[in-house]
Parts: structure tokens; sequence; C-alpha cells
């Protein structure tokens, strides 16, 4: 709050960060962990029954499998992915939006030495640590399924963790200009439910028109954390939009470590100017 | 109080928000260990000079020290010493009673243990150690308000800022409230209250801050302030044209005033003098009182009520 003054410059829109980022997430990881059950049953049931509805039901139409593997193995990093993007998602809105303007918990942090940088940091750390957390489980649910076939899914909460960043900074943003907690619907719907369905998430992009693989590829965020994940589930995606599945996974990395970077930036600016009147 | 050490010092501070002034250019000191009021109507200024003595807000204009460290530069210097308890209630709902000051202790770098030894002790003062273990929703208003004063204490702050401690409350939980704040200033700790309740700002303030429209109309002890302005007795009649008149002819040298449906006269002579008058209106509700500190309020303000 010190360069509120000269809030014009560059150097003053960088947060000013220190470990006291995290007092604020464990003060959100205590709160979880109260609640743990509640939290953890809808990560380990979604997936099943996805597996389910999908696997016995959709997927016994796919014959031929997909991509080379069966359907259900093709959804398995869908599924992941997806679970990373609600848990961030939904943290860093309706959950962030609870604490900030009905609880006014953000106000209460602020009085003390923790800076409304840390404030918000602490909140974008925690919403990235549950798309981490539910990813996890639906990895577990995933591998007992027995829908894993490289060693590499040991990283997929690391990738969890960094694409959980990304959806949080995003959720941050509309969480600053929410007026009121139904505004999130709009997200929701135009943001959020699009991703889950056309993200190469329960069909490869390769099927859909090439201006619509250029739009999931350029501005769908999930459309990298599905590549990355499953590449790391099953060692290899097919090639899309003429380009060749290692240029697919560097550009995906590159794509999520550039838009995370910006938008964390400009979540914590929008905040405070929020906040800070 | 002079020749103490200043802790606070305004000087020019100034508060804009585009076209409207919250904050006009306003100079105060407050020094250690006294319990200053910051007293006005709503929308006067109070919760906004608060909030940026505890680094809340940026200021506009002018300087602002705390401590003598500046709050532009060293907030979090400052907010390491101040404890605020603010006026609207924004305890953590998620967690228990004696949680709640645990994890806020927490953010001032308050070892484990030694935050547990502090919450307990505050607990006992506050009268709260029954609702140890209780959820933050399941205290009153009062609780919730003493618990938010107990979590303000956390950082055994140099200085206390307490937004409207009792607004909202009933009697009893407000004489609980004020019984709490006097035993604190006993103990030394200087406070800033806000407050638009006048008999609060008398009963608790070794000094008040008249604040209106964002700029300090008049500054004194609650007795000064009553001295100066009203004199040591008031009297109250049913309004009347008769009766204005009556009064201005018996007391030539004191000030009536009509408030509404009501005629105070001012005087800053002994009681007696009003002996005189009493008789001359039987069944108008006649009363004579001691002045306070409302009478001051009104009289500096109600005129531009009035306009």
């Amino acid at each position: 709050m010190t360069q509120q003054r000269n809030s014009g410059s560059l150097g003053s829109r960088l947060p000013q960060l220190t470990y006291r980022v995290w007092k604020v997430w464990r003060r959100n990881f205590e709160v979880f962990l109260k609640t743990w059950h509640v939290n953890f049953l809808p990560s380990l049931f979604e997936p099943i029954l996805y597996l389910a509805a999908f696997g016995f039901g959709l997927g016994a139409l796919i014959t031929g499998g997909v991509e080379g593997g069966s359907y259900l193995q093709f959804i398995g990093p869908g599924l992941i992915a997806i679970s990373v993007m609600y848990g961030s998602f939904f943290e860093c809105t309706y959950a962030s939006f609870v604490r900030m303007y009905f609880q006014k918990t953000f106000d209460a942090i602020i009085a003390t030495p923790v800076s409304v940088d840390e404030v918000i940091a602490g909140e974008l750390l925690w919403g990235a640590t549950r798309a981490t957390i539910n990813a996890t489980i639906v990895l577990g649910v995933i591998a007992a399924f027995g829908l894993v076939s490289s060693p590499l899914f040991l990283l997929v909460p690391v990738l969890a963790f960094f694409g959980g960043l990304l959806f949080a900074a995003l959720a941050m943003c509309f969480t600053a200009v929410a007026p009121d907690i139904d505004f999130f619907n709009f997200p929701t719907f135009l943001f959020i439910t699009p991703m889950f369905l056309l993200s190469g998430t329960f069909f490869p992009l390769s099927l859909v028109p090439d201006a619509l693989q250029a739009v999931a590829f350029g501005v769908l965020p999930l459309t990298h954390v599905v590549n990355l994940t499953r590449e790391l589930l099953i060692g290899k995606i097919e090639p899309f939009l003429g380009l060749s599945s290692e240029l697919l996974l560097g550009l995906s990395i590159v794509w999520i470590a550039v838009v995370t970077l910006v938008f964390f930036v400009l979540a914590i600016n929008l905040m405070k100017r929020r906040l800070i009147k | 109080m002079n020749s103490s050490e200043v802790l606070i010092k305004a000087t020019g501070l100034t508060k804009k928000y585009d076209d409207f002034t919250a904050v006009d250019s306003i100079d105060f000191e407050v020094y250690k260990g006294e319990c200053v009021g910051f007293l006005g109507p709503n929308g006067a200024g109070k919760t906004t000079t608060v909030r940026m003595i505890y680094c809340f807000l940026p200021l506009t204009e002018g300087t602002l020290t705390v401590a003598g460290m500046d709050v532009s530069t060293q907030a979090r210097q400052i907010k390491a010493m101040v404890g605020v308890s603010p006026q609207d209630d924004n305890l953590d709902p998620d967690f228990t009673v004696i949680k709640n000051l645990q994890v806020y202790a927490r953010y001032f770098d308050i070892p484990k243990d030694e935050a547990t030894k502090r919450a307990t002790e505050l607990l006992k003062f506050f009268q709260l150690e029954e609702k140890r273990d209780v959820s933050i929703n399941a205290l009153s208003g009062g609780m919730k308000r003493r618990l938010i004063m107990a979590r303000a204490l956390i950082n055994e702050p140099r200085i206390l800022l307490l937004d409207e401690p009792t607004t909202g409350l009933d009697p009893q939980g407000r004489h609980i409230v004020w019984d709490e704040i006097r035993s604190l200033r006993k103990q030394g700790v200087t406070i800033i209250l806000t407050t638009h309740y006048m008999d609060e700002a008398a009963a608790l303030c070794d000094r008040i801050l008249i604040i209106e429209n964002g700029k300090i109309i008049e500054t004194g002890t609650p007795q000064e302030l009553i001295r100066k302005h009203v004199g040591e007795d008031v009297l109250e009649v049913e309004y009347d044209e008769a009766v204005v008149e009556i009064l201005k002819a018996e007391l030539p040298d004191a000030e009536v005033e009509v408030f509404g449906e009501q005629v105070r006269v001012f005087i800053k002579q002994p009681r007696g003098v009003f002996e005189r008058v009493v008789k001359k209106f039987p069944g108008k509700n006649l009363t004579i009182r001691n002045a306070n500190l409302e009478d001051v309020f009104l009289k500096l303000t109600g005129r531009k009520l009035k306009e």
C-alpha cells in the first residue's frame, strides 16, 4: 500500500510479496481441513460418475478407440484437467468473493502487517492448491481404473498446481470486477462451460474445423492443461493444427507460463483497486 | 497531556474521492496514554481518518505520522503496533472464538504458544472464556464486539483504534464495553474512539475532536467544551412563541434557541437564575438539567442542519 501515490509506474504495479503470503494460504488451508470430508467427496465421486457414463455408456459406442487407445484412456487426462479448472476457478470466484464481500476477511487481514498484495497472492496460491488436491484425487481414481500408462503421471500434481494458478488468476480478475455474486454465472457459462466441452477433453481437437482448433489452442487455457496432462498420463498427444506433438507441448508450457504471469499481476492490481479506495 | 510524547500527528490531512472531500485538511495530535474521541454525525469523516491512521487508505494530501513513522512509507511497521476494532463485524466465521484470535496472531508473527496464552488472557478480560470453542455465529452482537476488541489487542498494540465500538449494542452490552475501554485506559493504552454518541464520548474520552463535513470544528475536554459553549445548566421547555418572548425578556444574558418543538436556554450563571422563570410556565413540561456534550454538539452543528 505504500506505493499508492505513484501507482502509474510499472514498478509500483508489480506485487510486493513476502513470506506472509503463506499466512493467508494457511488460513484457507485450515478452513479446508476442518471440512475436508465435504471437500473431498465431490472430487472423488465426480470422475467415477464421468468414467461410468462415458466408459460404459458412450465408450461402448466407440468401438475403434481414440488415438490408438481406449476412449476411457483418452478422457482420463481430460477429467483431471477439468478438476484443475473447477478447483481453482470456483475457489477464486465464489469462495474468494464470499471472503472478500460477505465475511470481509480481506479487510481484517489488511489491518495487520500483511499487505493487500499478499492477501490476494495467498488466495491465488490457495486456489492453485485446491486444484492440486482435486487433480490428485482424480488421478488416483483414474489410476485405479488402470488408465495410466506413463511413469510421468507422478508430475501431474506439479502441472495441476501451475494450471491451477492460471485459472485462479483468471478467476480473481472476475472477482475484482464482480458487482455481486450472481455475476459469476457469466464467466461460468461463457468461459468455463465452452472450455469443459471444447478443449480436447472428450474428443480429439483434430476432429473439429481448423478455425475452432485455432481458437481452442489460442485462447482456451484448458486446452493447454489437457495437452500436458495427456502427455504425462499416456506419454503421447496426437498432432493437430498442423503442428508436431513436441511443438504443441512446448507451446502449451510457454502459453501457461506467460498467461499465468500476466494475469497474476493483473489480478492483484485489479483487487487492490477494488479494496483500497 | 501536552508535555507527553506525540504518538499520532496529522498535518493538512486530506482524503478526496473524485469531487467529494471526505477529510478536509485536518490537523491534530494524539498524545501517549490519552483517550481521544472523534465525535461527529455519520459521514463526517471519522472512519476515513481512522482508516488512514492504520494505513488502510492512502492519503490524498497532507502528512500523517504514527510513532514518528510516515503512513505512506512504513505501513508494515505501523500496522504491527496498532490494534484495530473496525465498525463492521469482520470476524472469521469459519473459525471458533479462540481460533479467530490464534489465526489473527499469526498475521503478526506471534508464535503459537504465545498467541494461545494471550488469547486466553484476552478472553478472560472480555468475559468470553465460556465461549472459547464456540462458533462465531453463536455469539450475540455484544460478544462479537468484545471479541473484535480482544482481537485488536492480540499484538499488544501501543495504539488502539475503536471505530464505533458500541453502535448497535443494547444498553447492557454498551456498558460492558465501556467498562472494558476504561480498564484499558487505566493500563495506559492510547485509544482513539469514534462515536456519534455524545454520552459515550463524555464518559470515556480525555479529549474530544468534533468532526463535521471532514473538518475538525472544535477540540477540548468534555468539560471545557460544555463550559465554553453551553454553560452549567440548560432549561428546556415546550415551544410556544409567547414562551420565547418571556424567556428573552426575563433572561437577557442567556442564549435562547429553538430546536424543533423545544426551546432550550443556555445560561452561564448558576441554576438559581432559572428559578424565577420556572413559575411562569405551569404545564409546559419545563425541566432544568446539567448541560452535556449533546448540547455542545447541537449548538455547533444544529444550525447547519436547520438551513
